[in-house]
């Protein structure tokens, strides 16, 4: 079959105007959220499963590459087509299925925003409960892809502890389910080993998810501290109290400025660190845990306690957390983040090697995190039209993921490997673990047709292939 | 430009990751279409680089722009647009009728620069890209014509406007438009008069000039203010505009009308025009410099915001730069304004349902949403209701809805749906062209509902009072 003869028996499946094959409209698919950039063959936007499955089986019987894309919010590079590669895209698959309120779940297609599902189920007092930064545009078939995380992931887990089951399409085209529609399944967990795969295993067409109900009370507390020592240390003290917040962020005095900068977020200027502590659930429960949170806090120092008064406070703390990476903008014009994961006991130590690599490399650092569950987000911060700086910020970052590995962490918490960080896997996996993982991909994909040359080194380390003006990565966390 | 353009000629662009290109199309046959046939950016009003790659396309923009969530296509979003634009400035592709109709569809609304995290000035980005496009003449056909006819020939010249005005309320209230509509003779004319004719915004029974007025504060007399006239509200809205005089008398102003002032240039800077818009710049700041005014207050949102930009538009002007900046700072939106005063709360109570239609201009270029609604509170009696996507815009947009009539359409019935859907008897607003374009929305959906601006509201609640 001829390149000519694939595009026309994929229009014809899915209609003309839902392929994009012009060079022109392909500029925009070239890039996600990450650094680089490629640009595909040309995109499709199929309607439904079927047409997800005969236009997977054309390019399977063509030889060519498929890629998923969601809404292209991903930080590692994961919706980055190979040259002359098929992306396949979801806007039209964007439908809210059914809302169970009995079993509290909800079926989804792949191109469901995820804050447009939790808006839509809250009218029916539940929540999903997974909340990444980009949860205003990013997809959720996207996020089962990267098994997104999120700052309310520290009490209730990222993307696959709340996916139930799935329909997905497979590499020639197939059309298989995985999980189950009931809350256990039998047998080998292979939907557990789909979430996170990066797109890799297959593409995901219908979504069971988990949903929560509305917690009785939400208490969100700003925690300030003259440094972040001590704000390390009370992020052990709340954990060894037994507390499990629903969440717990960190802020360094870097990012607190940066923020301000942007919007008043309540941040104190001066502040040489702060803690942001969300408590969730029953009255009586969020009232007794939060006299324990305020005591764990003053007894490591907090120079002071706030609690956030009404919706619109707690709102203004979080805004000021979830634009925290673009307000960097402010202090330089070119920034780059790793998304490292320490245990928590450790979290002091790895601060304390970024401040010497930042000092070593006289590269500006700032630190904006999930403390409570150890995913740092160093971002180092510079201006890539100096020269010899980009080169700086890849050393200092490579180094910063090597001291995650060896104080016994990762290399991602909830980005992703994608092109970004397949390099550095050795860091963290033998060859035999790696031969272990692309056996279990052999499974689902035996032709590694989806999404290939991501995730395992293979040679060409990272090197971004974008406008010198715009080497930046990973916006949100 | 940039020092080393990545030019690429065919499919092979690199790839960083070094990425199996051989499971690629086995035939490798050129894409459709090519890049870099047209002119590339040039000269003093291209969009700046450090503009440009402010935007780490981290997508936050998506949710929030119409046309994307509309289409739900890359093309047709803030994020896509910007990247388009990147790829002329590094010279990877050139102007193009393409890459122009991906710029046309965007409605300018800036609802995208409000939510971005990195701030990049997308307004600016648009303003200047047009520019580019109608520096070398591929602006599409319709814009072209409305260019030339309105924007250039009419806008800038009161008296014309007037003439048209005048002609317009002549054609609609003499019976003429009855007796056109009916006959239908304009669906025998060429291109798309007949739509054209139903999209005529209604003239207002009275016009509202600037003659050098100046109406007295009632009362205690607590400053000047200069109130912009404007174009083409003081024609269709009329009404609104001696509101707006009224409510700000009852308020302790003294209100001038300077003469020799005309249309903010909003249009024109939208359109790319920004020598013409500059021009219209300076006349206003000149005239309300003669009047001696405290502020600049204007009733409609989309001139309020191209006014407090008068310093940027006007900051390489070595005559103008200090007077922009110095009128920029004076210019208030009228609900900003009487928000701020505080206003006078009206005495008798108005038991009307009430939603508000967040003009984008005010909300986005602005970040005005609080005001308006703190001046509908202010009103006993009055229950003020949300509408959902109350900031998404209505389609309006200036001109817009002239030429890009679907997607201008889409959006008219999805606001007029949100709004609808509250139950309210009277939609707020506060810009003559979202009025314009939920009025006749309204009228097509035979929805028994008023659209008034805040300020109508207020003098209503202050006409009860005798």
């Amino acid at each position: 079959m001829t390149d000519h003869d694939l595009l026309a028996s994929i229009r014809a499946v899915v209609g003309d105007e839902y392929v994009i094959a012009h060079r022109e409209d392909l500029l925009v698919y070239e890039y996600d959220g990450s650094v680089d950039r490629s640009m595909p063959r040309a995109v499709v936007l199929p309607a439904d499963t079927q047409q997800v499955s005969r236009v997977m089986a054309l390019a399977y019987d063509a030889g060519v590459t498929v890629v998923g894309r969601g809404s292209g919010t991903g930080l590692s590079g994961g919706a980055i087509t190979p040259p002359e590669g098929l992306q396949i895209a979801f806007p039209r698959m964007d439908r809210i299925l059914e809302v169970d309120t009995v079993n509290r779940t909800a079926l989804v297609e792949p191109g469901v925003i995820n804050l447009d599902l939790d808006n839509h189920v809250r009218g029916f007092g539940m929540r999903y409960a997974p909340d990444p930064s980009s949860q205003r545009a990013c997809s959720l078939g996207g996020n089962i892809a990267e098994n997104a995380g999120g700052p309310h992931c520290l009490a209730y887990g990222a993307t696959t502890n709340h996916v139930i089951g799935m329909e997905v399409v497979l590499e020639d085209g197939e059309i298989v389910h995985l999980g189950s529609m009931a809350r256990e399944a039998a047998g080998y967990d292979l939907r557990g080993a789909f979430v996170g795969s990066e797109g890799t295993f297959g593409i995901a067409t219908k979504i069971l998810v988990r949903l929560l109900p509305l917690p009785e009370t939400v208490r969100t507390f700003l925690g300030i501290f003259p440094d972040i020592d001590s704000a390390c240390t009370a992020v052990s003290a709340v954990i060894g109290h037994g507390i499990v917040p629903a969440a717990l962020e960190m802020i360094d005095a870097l990012s607190i400025k940066a923020v301000q900068n942007v919007t008043d977020a309540g941040y104190p200027n001066d502040a040489g660190a702060v803690l942001l502590i969300e408590l969730e659930g029953l009255n009586e429960e969020v009232d007794e845990v939060s006299g324990e949170v305020e005591a764990a806090l003053w007894d490591t120092g907090a120079a002071d306690v706030r609690v956030a008064e009404d919706d619109a406070e707690r709102e203004r703390l979080w805004v000021g957390r979830k634009t925290a990476f673009g307000a960097f903008g402010t202090i330089a014009p070119n920034y780059y983040l790793v998304d490292g994961v320490v245990p928590r006991t450790r979290l002091t130590q790895m601060l304390r090697k970024v401040s010497e690599v930042s000092e070593r490399y006289g590269i500006t650092i700032a630190n904006v995190f999930h403390a409570g569950d150890g995913n740092l987000h160093p971002c180092m911060l510079f201006d890539a039209r100096e020269p010899g700086v980009m080169e700086g910020a890849m050393a200092a970052a490579a180094e910063l993921m090597e001291e995650c590995a060896l104080l016994g962490g990762t290399l991602s918490g909830e980005h992703g490997i994608g092109l970004e960080k397949k390099e550095f896997m050795p860091l963290v996996y033998t060859d035999a673990d790696m031969e272990a993982m692309q056996r279990v991909r052999e499974a689902f994909a035996p032709e590694n047709r989806l999404n290939p040359g991501k995730i395992f080194p293979d040679g060409s380390y990272w090197r971004p292939s974008a406008h010198p003006a715009a080497y930046t990565a990973g916006m949100y966390v | 430009m940039v020092s080393a353009p990545d030019r690429h000629s065919d499919a092979g662009q690199h790839m960083g990751g070094g990425i199996d290109a051989g499971h690629g199309f086995p035939y490798g046959l050129p894409f459709e279409g090519s890049l870099n046939d047209g002119p590339g950016f040039a000269g003093s009003d291209a969009p700046a680089e450090e503009d440009l790659y402010r935007c780490v396309h981290c997508g936050l923009c998506l949710s929030a722009c119409p046309t994307y969530v509309e289409t739900r296509l890359e093309t047709e979003s803030p994020r896509g647009r910007i990247a388009l634009m990147k790829a002329v400035h590094e010279g990877r592709a050139g102007i193009s009728e393409r890459l122009v109709s991906h710029w046309e569809l965007c409605l300018q609304c800036r609802a995208c620069e409000a939510v971005c995290p990195s701030g990049v000035p997308y307004g600016r980005l648009m303003e200047h890209t047009r520019a580019q496009v109608q520096d070398n003449d591929l602006q599409s056909r319709e814009l072209g014509h409305l260019s030339r006819l309105f924007l250039r020939a009419a806008l800038p010249h009161n008296g014309r406007l007037r003439l048209a005005g005048h002609l317009m309320r002549l054609y609609q209230r003499t019976g003429v438009q009855r007796l056109v509509r009916k006959s239908r003779v304009l669906s025998l004319m060429p291109g798309d008069l007949a739509a054209m004719e139903a999209q005529m915004p209604v003239m207002g029974r009275e016009f509202f000039s600037p003659r050098g007025q100046v109406f007295p504060a009632a009362g205690e007399k607590r400053m000047t203010v200069g109130l912009l006239s404007g174009c083409v509200m003081p024609l269709m809205q009329g009404d609104a505009m001696r509101a707006a005089v009224r409510v700000l008398q009852r308020n302790g102003c003294d209100v001038a009308v300077p003469p020799a002032q005309g249309c903010c240039g909003a249009l024109n800077l939208h359109a790319g025009d920004l020598e013409l818009g500059r021009h219209m710049a300076r006349r206003n700041i000149d005239a309300f410099k003669r009047a001696q005014v405290d502020v600049v207050v204007t009733a409609s949102a989309g001139c309020g915001s191209s006014m407090k930009e008068y310093g940027d538009l006007l900051r390489d002007d070595p005559e103008y730069a200090e007077a922009a900046h110095e009128f920029a700072r004076n210019t208030r939106d009228i609900t900003e304004f009487l928000a701020g005063l505080p206003l006078h709360p009206p005495g008798a109570e108005l038991p009307w349902r009430v939603t508000m239609q967040d003009p984008c201009h005010l909300a986005h270029a602005q970040r005005i949403t609080e005001a308006p609604r703190q001046v509908l509170r202010s009103i006993p009696g009055l229950e003020l209701v949300e509408m959902a996507e109350s900031s998404l815009c209505c389609g309006s947009a200036g001109f817009y809805s002239l030429i890009q009539r679907d997607m201008s359409r889409r959006l008219q019935e999805r606001k007029v749906g949100n709004a609808t859907a509250t139950g309210a008897e009277v939609i707020a607003s506060a810009n003559p062209g979202c009025i314009g374009q939920l009025e006749q929305g309204l009228r097509d959906a035979s929805a028994g509902i008023r659209v008034m601006h805040v300020v109508e509201i207020l003098d209503a609640a202050y006409q009860a009072e005798r």
